[in-house]
């Protein structure tokens, strides 16, 4: 098993760490895949922590100038490594305005991803931080947990709104309920409701565009005024909406009514995937 | 537009009260100012809406908003009370977001049917609209002081900026601030006994910060430092403060307050004075 990179773009260093806080904000540990072409970074929560599940994808070849990795065998060319998030994205901060950053899988005891990032400095001396952040190799018999979802047929799929106002909506329902329902109809009106004893709260959003239907998806013969509904932790909307710093290039919401709702953005050319699943 | 008008009209007339605001801002900060606990009591009247909050029977907040801070401000009855959750009320207020986005307003319109219904908001902030529906409880009876101004012994009127400071950094260690007005010297000082020993801050009388100066008789009275804390949030928003004492050595702090729109508002605080406790006892 081996893998080094090197990003030596000022810009593909930002987007790279705008990337590390992204997923940091979404989850606490993550699994890094590690495959000749793509970089992913995945979540799959057991369902008694809320079964939220993360999928996002970057192409390496945006990011790193040079990328050798050689995976586990020869036919199963990938390395799967667990890691706090945290780390990676404080590892990062350091390597603001830096002149180059490596990657290495490395092992020191145990096995670490070290990020040695090479700083500018006043003098022509070159100064060198390195992290040692600790993962946890993968074995191949776990990799089929870690799969890329599967997207669900949904009822409706509708484009978000912006994120900013959604989020401060969310966090303000937040100190009231701890549940919310998310629901949108084919009209292009989506809608945030908690309701508790105390009070019935319900923004509504309207005029957004719903992406053109799938041939044989089962929506096509659906009401447009009709909604779908999926009952969800609101936390864990707060969690996925915080973690967008930047407003994506699309967000795309499926809603499969009663069961799951799944947001799908792209930033520039990273996409991410996040699942959440209703609550029973 | 007849018509438009008559079904807003005919709408209007089902509700007991109607307030519509085109920044809910001015509401909003009027009321957080008074949010130290969960409950307020509202009273509306062709005048406006005053908003009650109390502790432990010893203080009492209210806001006053005139009718002439909404666009729209109708009551169709006598007056209009109903108890109500502040802190659901202002998360309510402020679900686009509690800080100011420049260039973005937000409106609301309040209506409330009458005893037993909810009181309904309509928030709306570019094209996104939050309808809240807020249960509203059984209005119980408010404290009255009996605070009359011509009891009034001492009054003084200061800038806040001049009280600002010394209520932000008050010994929270001490369990009283002791406050002391006087026609002679120390004229006005405030005065907390902590952990750290005793501290005395004293306004001279031609201070700048002293916009009026009314003592007729030096009082000395303790109030808990735990009822008066929460003031700070009135002051910090307002320009001027009235400090008056009267013969029982009951406290008013009225706070003025102007609003993103320049208007004015009040919000006065009663406190009680700390009961003497003889050193036999204590």
């Amino acid at each position: 098993m081996k893998f080094r990179a090197k990003i030596v773009d000022g810009a593909c260093l930002n987007h790279f760490t705008r990337v590390s806080n992204m997923i940091a904000k979404l989850a606490k540990t993550s699994t890094l895949r590690i495959s000749p072409d793509k970089l992913n970074f995945i979540l799959s929560d057991k369902l008694a922590n809320g079964g939220v599940s993360m999928w996002c994808e970057l192409d390496q070849k945006n990011f790193f100038s040079e990328f050798q990795m050689e995976g586990v065998s020869a036919e199963n060319n990938e390395i799967y490594l667990e890691l706090t998030s945290e780390n990676l994205s404080r590892a990062l901060k350091t390597a603001q305005n830096a002149r180059a950053l490596k990657i290495k899988l490395t092992n020191k005891h145990f096995p670490c991803l070290t990020i040695s990032v090479e700083l500018l400095s006043v003098s022509s001396s070159s100064r060198i931080v390195t992290h040692d952040i600790p993962v946890k190799v993968i074995p191949r018999k776990l990799w089929k947990d870690l799969q890329e979802p599967v997207v669900p047929d949904p009822d409706v799929s509708i484009y978000l709104p912006v994120l900013k106002t959604m989020k401060s909506v969310v966090e303000k329902m937040k100190n009231i309920s701890n549940h919310l329902i998310i629901e949108a109809n084919l009209s292009g009106a989506l809608n945030l409701k908690i309701e508790t004893e105390l009070v019935c709260v319900t923004t509504h959003f309207k005029d957004l565009a719903n992406p053109p239907l799938v041939s044989e998806s089962t929506s096509q013969d659906r009401n447009p005024e009709q909604m779908a509904e999926v009952h969800i932790d609101i936390r864990k909307l707060l969690q996925f909406l915080a973690g967008q710093q930047v407003n994506p290039t699309r967000a795309l919401c499926n809603i499969v009514n009663n069961k799951m709702v799944h947001f799908d953005l792209l930033h520039e050319d990273v996409s991410l995937q996040y699942f959440i699943p209703a609550l029973s | 537009m007849p018509l438009l008008t008559q079904h807003i009209q005919d709408e209007n007339d089902q509700y007991s009260l109607v307030a519509s605001l085109d920044n809910v801002r001015n509401l909003y900060t009027i009321l957080k100012a008074i949010h130290f606990r969960d409950h307020a009591a509202c009273f509306a009247t062709k005048n406006g809406i005053k908003v009650t909050v109390e502790n432990a029977k010893c203080v009492q907040a209210n806001a006053f908003i005139q009718a002439g801070i909404f666009q729209e401000f109708t009551v169709q009855e006598e007056s209009v009370t109903f108890r109500i959750n502040l802190t659901v009320l202002l998360d309510c207020l402020s679900i686009f977001g509690s800080s100011p986005t420049p260039g973005t307003l937000t409106a609301l319109r309040m209506c409330y049917q009458g005893y037993g219904y909810p009181l309904m908001l309509f928030l709306e902030e570019g094209g996104v609209v939050t309808v809240c529906k807020i249960n509203t409880q059984e209005p119980e009876e408010t404290l009255d002081f009996d605070f009359c101004s011509t009891n009034v012994i001492n009054k003084i009127i200061l800038q806040s900026e001049g009280l600002r400071e010394a209520f932000s950094e008050l010994d929270m260690t001490s369990d009283v601030l002791q406050i002391t007005m006087s026609p002679d010297k120390p004229y006005f000082r405030l005065s907390t006994f902590g952990n750290a020993g005793s501290s005395h801050l004293d306004y001279p009388k031609d201070s700048d910060l002293v916009e009026a100066f009314h003592c007729n008789q030096t009082q000395v009275n303790r109030y808990k430092i735990s009822l008066l804390k929460p003031s700070t949030k009135a002051l910090v928003l307002s320009c001027k403060v009235s400090i008056r004492i009267d013969n029982r050595g009951f406290l008013s702090l009225q706070y003025m307050i102007r609003n993103e729109d320049g208007q004015i508002c009040f919000v006065e605080y009663y406190c009680c004075p700390d009961e003497e406790v003889s050193e036999s006892e204590s």
